[in-house]
């Protein structure tokens, strides 16, 4: 591990156990923005450009003016409540199953994982000599993967709908009112 | 979020330095879009970029006047407009002969160059239609008063 990708991973770790810990929502609301830029961050030292990109725009940006415009809906403090014992165990051992299940995966990076050896090069190979494009991630998402992502831009499209239809019901109301 | 946009309105750093930084934005959010087959970046990265600068927007100058800019109609339409820009790709290379989503038929006189076509029109779908719903979640979200 890079000394760089050690300082990254516990500057993550310290961010998540103080939101945790945070009363005050308004600067937990920043941290989380904090988190996912950090998290970008080592997408990056991934070579994970594309998805660096997208949790820094989304993650760090649109999300935490989202969770910045639920605030000024509520108050800014949240409750003193004790901790309670049972969820918290359940999260530990959760984790601690979810740690557990990656130690039978192959190594970070290993050239002789299995799924580098599926369809990973024929990907590989077609992006360059198919289409020609230098971005392989695009070449997938839209072409090979196509139907999934006329599926996702679907999902996106539904997920609008339901925010709307839930929340933005007040907007004909009000309009009326105005009237 | 009406009163801290109108808070926000009358500070001059901000209201200078976002009226310099949203054309960046935008043109940025162009680039992704456009440039999404050769850099990082695609249709989703560029909706969302797009998005935000309307989101500045919206955050310095309050909802009403982003609203003035983008209606809530043109984002609903937008919205679907996506989805059916996608979805139309693969009906009119079926309408062609080929398979749906078969972006060779849509031009046959270079094969290359029409694939590029085809995912840029794809993307295209993707980036309209992330951009309207972010804002439309925003609109949702910034458009209730509280209790």
């Amino acid at each position: 591990m890079l000394p760089i990708e050690f300082l990254l991973i516990s500057f993550l770790v310290v961010t998540a156990l103080v939101i945790s810990r945070m009363n005050y929502l308004f600067a937990a609301a920043m941290l989380t923005g904090i988190f996912s830029l950090l998290s970008a961050g080592l997408f990056t030292l991934m070579d994970a450009v594309d998805v660096a990109f997208t949790e820094a725009a989304v993650g760090a940006g649109v999300s935490t003016i989202l969770m910045l415009g639920t605030l000024s809906l509520t108050v800014r403090e949240e409750r003193e409540k004790p901790l309670r014992v049972l969820p918290f165990l359940i999260v530990l051992l959760t984790g601690g199953a979810l740690f557990f299940g990656t130690l039978d995966m192959p190594a970070y990076g290993d050239p002789d994982a299995p799924i580098h050896h599926y369809l990973a090069p024929d990907y590989i190979e077609g992006a360059e000599t198919e289409f020609g494009l230098p971005n392989i991630v695009t070449a997938i998402l839209a072409s090979y993967r196509g139907f999934d992502t006329l599926g996702e831009t679907a999902v996106i499209f539904t997920a609008a709908l339901g925010v709307m239809a839930l929340l933005a019901s007040s907007r004909g109301k009000r309009a009326k009112e105005e009237e | 979020m009406k009163i801290p946009a109108m808070r926000m309105r009358e500070k001059l750093v901000v209201r200078v330095v976002s009226r310099i930084f949203i054309p960046f934005l935008l043109l940025f959010g162009l680039y992704v879009q456009f440039h999404g087959d050769y850099g990082p970046g695609g249709g989703f990265q560029a909706g969302v970029i797009f998005a935000a600068a309307f989101f500045l927007y919206g955050l310095v100058y309050g909802l009403d006047d982003l609203q003035r800019v983008v209606p809530w109609r043109f984002v609903e339409v937008s919205l679907a407009l996506g989805v059916l820009i996608y979805a139309g790709v693969g009906v009119a290379s079926l309408l062609l002969g080929g398979n749906y989503l078969d972006y060779k038929v849509l031009d046959p006189h270079d094969a290359k160059h029409v694939l590029h076509l085809g995912i840029l029109l794809v993307e295209l779908g993707v980036g309209v239609t992330v951009s309207a719903s972010m804002l439309a979640i925003f609109y949702a979200f910034a458009g209730r008063r509280a209790a």
